[in-house]
């Protein structure tokens, strides 16, 4: 099953060494991981989509609460969440298909960002799901290139991220 | 006033308690040796770097105290690597330092550099590259916080040229603050009722002890709650001399070369207290099968331990004396006398012995080790049979005594280790039992000891093989001897080219008179004790078998 980790680490150098060389040792499977700073500029915060069941999460929590560079671990899986990843798609687009695919281009509220002579760049957000099915309907039309950035993920409501279940050692393991 | 930061680390490393050190210099760390040369922090030169972190080791297990060694950067800074590993493996406080490029030919692949940073990221509890003169006395005193708390292990500084050499005002840091390291010290006390229910509604309770009632300082707790219940204690390697082996309730060693008994009440007990364990492979074996009846307790500092190999039903985290400690005061004493009986029962049938013949054996050897030393000195071994059979036959009966490499099983370790013992305990006798494959691992050390008049001895049960290959090639591929027998150097000439005594036993007989004589002498000994050369480990669980199911 997939799960999405909110962790917020020190923003030292070294820190994503750290934490993706622990996934990769222990042999933990990655889905996706994203990472930018947050509110405060010494912290960053990574997104993080494992794969596994209850018994690899618990260990990949308590592994990565002993780096010293963690700050906090959110399963936030369970929770009301937003989630959004951005996907650039170059597709190819001739004459005979540019309509076609401007057409795509409104139902998923994609953007073309670039024009080429036989291609079009398009920009769209939404959750995985989405982005999913957009890669999808332009496979048939041939996708020269595709970038995405991975998921981001934020719990509904004004709980903010100090207000988690915090998964980390001071629950009874 | 201003001080090179070279200065500042020697003055925060005595500031925070250090006071001696194992290393080997070499360019990058130039400042930091012209700091030492007329410094009260002792600095003790081994030939090798692996050597002064093995050093570091031993000094840290025998005082639990955090030992410290330096290198240089690129090859000094490699030739770290194993040690570093060692001491994570068994959860051993230790600070390494190393020397760096200057930070401005950081990542240009620029003469000895290595990113040893990258290279002990997985080897290491925490480390740091220090960019700034002015963050390094934080540093040390955050290295060794992280080192020595909860559940211990290696730390690493490493240190670019310009940073020692870079000039700053040497402020205390202040009290630690890390947000990102947290431990439990006190365990949930729900947990701690679930723990004592579960005690009291069992019949057949074992306690399974590892090297976290050692390096936690839990032996004492330990010895009462077994005397409350009177309940059978096996201990893991790491645990040996965390209970007393001459005790009644011991039933030594469990696992691959376990005791029968001690391997028979594990399978056997309804409910399994682990203190200080990790479910270790060389434990357990097959892990379905392991003590297969029993209700899992596991206490431990680390909770990622919990669970980790084995399925747990009572996890108890935090620091195992204050969960000892807590449990006892809400325990009501119980015996549970057909257990302890049919235990007895097992101990009188299966005891752990060997064949004795006209030849010197190894378990011979041990045995009147420990009776020369009357249980008392330091022991520290190699790796291979001659470990094995030291952790069998020799009884170790106080905490800090047995000092051994557990999970990496590192040749070599035992000499420079009982090196950093003997440091750490001037007064004791330190004996370093060595095969004769291991101890030339690391054979340089001899300079080392006989330099500072440390008089570390070795014992070395010389058998002309890698025994314990040998024994599996023996057992599991044909007998075919391929590449572990010896042909090795006279190490009686040898120890006296360093300096050192060398003497050999060259009959049964003089066993005893060559170990007393080896103990009366004041400097480092080597005893070149020749022994039957195809002896086995026995009892053996071979690999993937239960441990109920063992050989010999
Ligand atoms: C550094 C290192 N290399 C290889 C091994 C694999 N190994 C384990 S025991 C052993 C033989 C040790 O021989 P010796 O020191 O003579 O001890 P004996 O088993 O003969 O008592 C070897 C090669 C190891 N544990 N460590
Ligand atoms: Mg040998």
């Amino acid at each position: 099953m997939l799960h999405t980790l909110a962790v917020l680490v020190e923003n030292s150098p070294g820190v994503l060494a750290r934490v993706a060389g622990l996934f990769s040792r222990r042999g933990y499977n990655i889905d996706s991981l994203a990472v930018g700073r947050t509110e405060d500029p010494e912290v960053s915060r990574m997104t993080i989509v494992v794969d596994g069941d209850d018994r690899v999460l618990e260990q990949v929590t308590k592994q990565l609460h002993k780096l010293v560079d963690v700050i906090k671990i959110s399963d936030i899986t369970a929770d009301e969440y937003v989630d959004r990843e951005l996907v650039l798609i170059k597709v190819n687009a001739d004459h005979s298909q540019r309509v076609e695919v401007i057409q795509i281009c409104d139902v998923f509220r994609a953007r073309i960002v670039d024009l080429g002579r036989k291609t079009l760049t398009l920009e769209c957000t939404g959750n995985h799901g989405k982005i999913n099915a957009l890669e999808e309907t332009l496979r048939p039309y041939g996708i020269k290139e595709l970038v995405r950035t991975g998921k981001i993920a934020m719990v509904r409501g004004t709980k903010n991220n100090t207000g988690y279940q915090d998964i980390g050692t001071k629950e009874e393991n | 006033m201003q001080k090179t930061g070279a200065q500042i680390l020697v003055d925060s490393l005595l500031a925070e308690g250090v006071d001696t050190i194992f290393g080997y210099p070499g360019g990058v760390v130039l400042p930091i040796y012209d700091v030492l040369y007329d410094s009260e922090l002792r600095h003790i030169l081994t030939r090798h770097e692996q050597g002064a972190a093995h050093a570091a080791d031993g000094y840290a297990r025998a005082s639990g105290k955090p030992g410290v060694c330096l290198a240089t950067s690129g090859p000094g800074a490699t030739n770290l690597v194993t040690g570093i590993a060692n001491a994570y493996m068994d959860s051993i406080p230790m600070l390494a330092i190393t020397g760096q490029v200057p930070t401005t030919l950081l990542g240009r692949d620029s003469f000895q550099e290595a990113d040893i940073t990258g290279i002990t990221l997985p080897i290491t509890k925490h480390n740091f590259l220090v960019k700034d003169t002015k963050d390094i006395a934080r540093t040390v005193r955050e290295a060794l916080h992280i080192a020595t708390s909860g559940r211990p292990g290696p730390v690493l500084i490493d240190m670019p040229k310009d940073v020692s050499t870079g000039m700053a005002e040497h402020l205390d840091p202040g009290p630690v603050q890390l947000p990102g390291y947290r431990f439990n010290h006190e365990p949930n006390p729900e947990q701690v009722a679930r723990a004592v229910r579960a005690i009291e509604e069992s019949e057949r309770p074992v306690i399974y002890a590892g090297g976290g009632v050692v390096s936690g300082g839990a032996h004492g707790e330990l010895l009462e709650l077994t005397e409350m219940l009177l309940m059978p204690v096996a201990t893991t390697m790491m645990g040996l001399g965390g209970f007393p082996g001459n005790h009644p309730l011991s039933v030594g060693m469990l696992g691959m070369h376990g005791s029968k008994y001690a391997n028979y009440a594990v399978s056997e007990c309804d409910l399994l207290i682990g203190i200080g364990v990790r479910f270790d492979d060389r434990v357990t074996s097959k892990l379905e099968e392991f003590a297969p009846g029993a209700t899992i307790m596991h206490i431990d500092i680390d909770p990622a331990e919990i669970g980790k190999n084995m399925g747990v039903d009572i996890p108890v985290v935090g620091e195992v004396r204050l969960a000892l400690r807590q449990i006892i005061d809400r325990l009501k004493p119980r015996v549970a006398s057909r257990w302890r009986d049919k235990i007895g029962v097992w101990k009188k049938e299966h005891p752990l012995d060997f064949e004795a013949n006209g030849q010197l054996k190894p378990q011979e050897v041990v045995r009147e080790i420990c009776n020369v030393t009357k249980s008392n000195a330091r022991i520290t071994t190699e790796v291979g049979q001659h470990q094995m059979f030291t952790a069998q036959y020799y009884t170790f009966t106080r905490p800090r005594t047995f000092i051994s490499s557990g999970g990496l099983g590192t040749m070599g370790f035992g000499f420079p280790a009982a090196i950093g013992v003997q440091v750490a305990c001037p007064d004791e006798t330190v004996i370093d039992i060595a095969g004769d494959g291991s101890i030339q691992m690391n054979i340089q050390e001899l300079a080392t000891a006989v330099n500072y008049n440390l008089p570390v001895k070795i014992a070395i049960l010389n058998n002309g093989f890698l025994g314990m290959v040998r024994q599996w090639q023996e057992l599991f591929y044909n007998r075919r001897y391929s590449y572990t027998e010896l042909d090795n150097p006279d190490f009686v000439k040898l120890a006296e080219a360093y300096g050192a005594v060398g003497m050999r036993v060259s009959k049964k007989s003089e066993l005893r008179s060559a170990l007393e004589e080896t103990l009366a002498v004041n400097k480092p000994v080597v005893l070149d004790i020749p022994i039957e050369r195809e002896e086995n480990v026995y009892p053996m669980v071979a690999p993937g078998e239960p441990i109920h199911k063992m050989l010999g």
